[in-house]
């Protein structure tokens, strides 16, 4: 029996990758403005725009607070986002994250000791804590790998087995130096095992900046790459991509951009899961897209969310890596059911 | 990477104006832990040559067209490639020159085919530019030629075995290379589509030229189309040459260890078949 051919004839093309990326981004930056709009109005002390030029409280509350909790949300969830999509690439893994392959876990860990053995020290205005942090996930993240490739195949379940043991590990080892430190620095390791967006003054925000947006761009700098190692690494090969070389440099990116991140916000998970695919989902699977798109949809997703935190229970706030990962692990299980009925893991 | 002329020809004193556009001398290959895949093999293509490999499951086949690739490095022995030896070329250049269909491509997310076949422009396109209007052309072309235009807007992990094939040769062919190598590419096609990929083929090496090397089962095919056959078993080459020369009762059954193998000529094609 001859089958009715759904498809017509002559398929119209799809949009041409710089048209899909220029309407992604004006769409993605709009959400982004309107987040930023939202973080700021949102908090148990309401703030009159008017009043931030007539009254001190006002502005102190604002600037020293508000807008710094707002903008360290938005640089946070910028950085998880974007390597969540090139981990994901990278490892040809819908499931890979810095949460779910321990680079995370990895970095809190670094900073953990960093803070621990009280380095509060600035090297040519670089925290030590970003060093030992970068140090820590960059490990993580060459061990997780190292343990999944068999020969030239990356097994899909090794590498999520192994990034949970590498978590688990992290998270012991935190757990043990937080007991046995003093009791501040204690209390400043608990906040990196949740993750918060606590900060006061700009300052802090714009030490990340200057480390965090080089790293960004030359992440998205990798995207065409990444685009031809998502698809496959034989293909990429075969097709000019030097894969050895490429994987270094988003490992090291990686590690680096969750590094600062986690310790200065802590182990916020699921957000570098979550929002690629919600990307895939809205603008297509081509990296040129999914990466730049993620930088702004993460950035969106972590101030959204840490408005909630700080809103919706009335005396009290939530950390926001308690909500994240309500919402990512749920996501999580989702895409592991899906994936399940695909037969792909 | 150097920049020594890419037309310079080997000169062995022997045959300047016969060098191969591929060649490939003495390869070497074994597996961490696992005895010789490929052991002393020689080939080379000219252009507008059409080479058939043959062999028996795990005679090395596969990891001859890899090193081929490029995705392997042989242990022992030169690959040159207009003269130049492998690992000189820049990878984006070498890849306008080889493309590379594998037996079998899975990918983790659902793709969009045209927007694979579109990823062999890649090594044509500048870094950070995106495709012109021209790849999206060539990429449509290529689709059409691969016998697989209808399922330019289907997502790549929808389709079947033999439709993923046809578009990855699609990508293969919108790489616009000088040799195209192949992994049993008729292994999941139906018997029009085996012949529509022989048709293609023979179609491009009139009009461009291009060179082929082949790994295929399909004996029935190879013998009236290639120039030149060359057989594996265990990693060694046993047998070379012409079509007539390669597919005798005698050859076949030292290639595939089978004593009931036979053949007969019919007009140009080579029947093969084994009694059972």
């Amino acid at each position: 029996m001859v089958m009715p051919r759904s498809a017509p004839l002559a398929p119209a093309l799809p949009q041409r990758v710089g048209a899909r990326i220029a309407r992604a981004l004006v769409i993605l930056t709009l959400v982004l403005i309107v987040s930023v709009a939202l973080g700021v109005a949102a908090g148990s002390q309401r703030i009159d725009p008017a009043s931030l030029f007539s009254d001190s409280f006002s502005r102190t509350l604002f600037f020293r607070l508000r807008l710094p909790r707002v903008l360290m949300g938005l640089v946070i969830g910028a950085s998880l986002a974007v390597t969540g999509g090139a981990l994901q690439a990278l490892f040809r893994n819908p499931l890979a994250d810095p949460y779910t392959l321990g680079v995370s876990g990895g970095g809190a860990l670094g900073a953990s000791i960093a803070i621990a053995l009280g380095w509060g020290a600035r090297v040519a205005g670089v925290p030590l804590v970003f060093a030992a942090s970068f140090a820590g996930a960059m490990l993580a993240v060459t061990m997780v790998r190292t343990i999944a490739r068999t020969g030239a195949v990356i097994q899909p379940g090794t590498l999520l087995l192994s990034g949970v043991a590498v978590n688990l590990i992290s998270a012991a080892a935190v757990l043990t130096i937080q007991y046995l430190t003093d009791p501040t620095s204690a209390l400043r390791i608990l906040r990196w095992l949740i993750g918060s967006l606590d900060v006061v003054g700009l300052a802090p925000v714009g030490r990340m900046v200057v480390i965090l947006a080089p790293a960004w761009l030359a992440l998205l700098a990798m995207s065409r790459q990444l685009n031809l190692l998502a698809i496959d690494e034989d293909t990429a090969a075969t097709l000019g991509v030097n894969v050895r070389r490429c994987e270094q440099i988003v490992h090291a990116l990686c590690a680096l951009i969750v590094g600062v991140a986690v310790s200065t916000g802590g182990a916020i998970g699921f957000v570098g899961l979550i929002v690629p695919h919600a990307v895939r989902l809205m603008f297509g699977e081509d990296l040129r897209i999914v990466l730049p798109g993620s930088l702004l949809l993460g950035a969106s997703f972590l101030i959204l969310a840490d408005a909630l935190a700080r809103t919706v229970l009335p005396s009290n706030e939530l950390p926001v890596g308690a909500i994240t990962g309500l919402m990512g692990g749920s996501v999580f299980l989702w895409l592991l059911r899906r994936r399940q009925q695909s037969a792909v893991i | 990477m150097t920049n020594e002329p890419l037309q310079a020809p080997i000169n062995d004193g022997a045959q300047v104006t016969a060098a191969p556009w591929l060649d490939a001398q003495h390869l070497d290959y074994a597996y961490p832990r696992g005895k010789p895949a490929v052991r002393d093999v020689s080939i080379c293509a000219a252009a507008g040559s059409l080479t058939a490999v043959i062999g028996a499951n795990g005679s090395g086949k596969t990891t001859l067209i890899r090193m081929l690739a490029g995705l392997l490095r042989p242990q022992r022995g030169l690959i040159r490639l207009g003269g130049i030896a492998f690992e000189q070329w820049e990878p984006r250049l070498r890849a306008r020159e080889i493309a590379y269909v594998p037996q079998s491509t899975t990918t983790a997310f659902p793709f969009p085919v045209i927007d694979l076949v579109l990823s062999g422009r890649s090594p044509h396109t500048p870094r950070f530019r995106f495709e012109s209007p021209r790849d999206h052309e060539k990429a449509m072309e290529a689709l059409e030629a691969a016998g697989a235009g209808h399922l330019a807007n289907r997502s790549f992990t929808g389709l079947s075995g033999g439709e993923r094939q046809m578009v990855i040769l699609a990508r293969a062919l919108a790489q616009e290379p000088r040799l195209l190598l192949l992994d049993e590419p008729s292994s999941s096609l139906d018997l029009k589509h085996r012949a529509d990929l022989l048709r293609t083929l023979t179609r491009l090496r009139e009009t461009r030229h291009l060179s082929v090397i082949m790994i295929t089962h399909d004996l029935q095919l190879t013998g009236s189309v290639f120039d030149r056959i060359l057989a594996l078993r265990c990693g060694a080459v046993v047998a070379q040459g012409k079509a007539e020369e390669v597919l005798r009762d005698d050859v076949l059954r030292e290639i595939y260890g089978d004593p009931k193998v036979r053949s007969q000529r019919v007009g140009d094609q080579t029947l093969v078949w084994v009694e059972l």
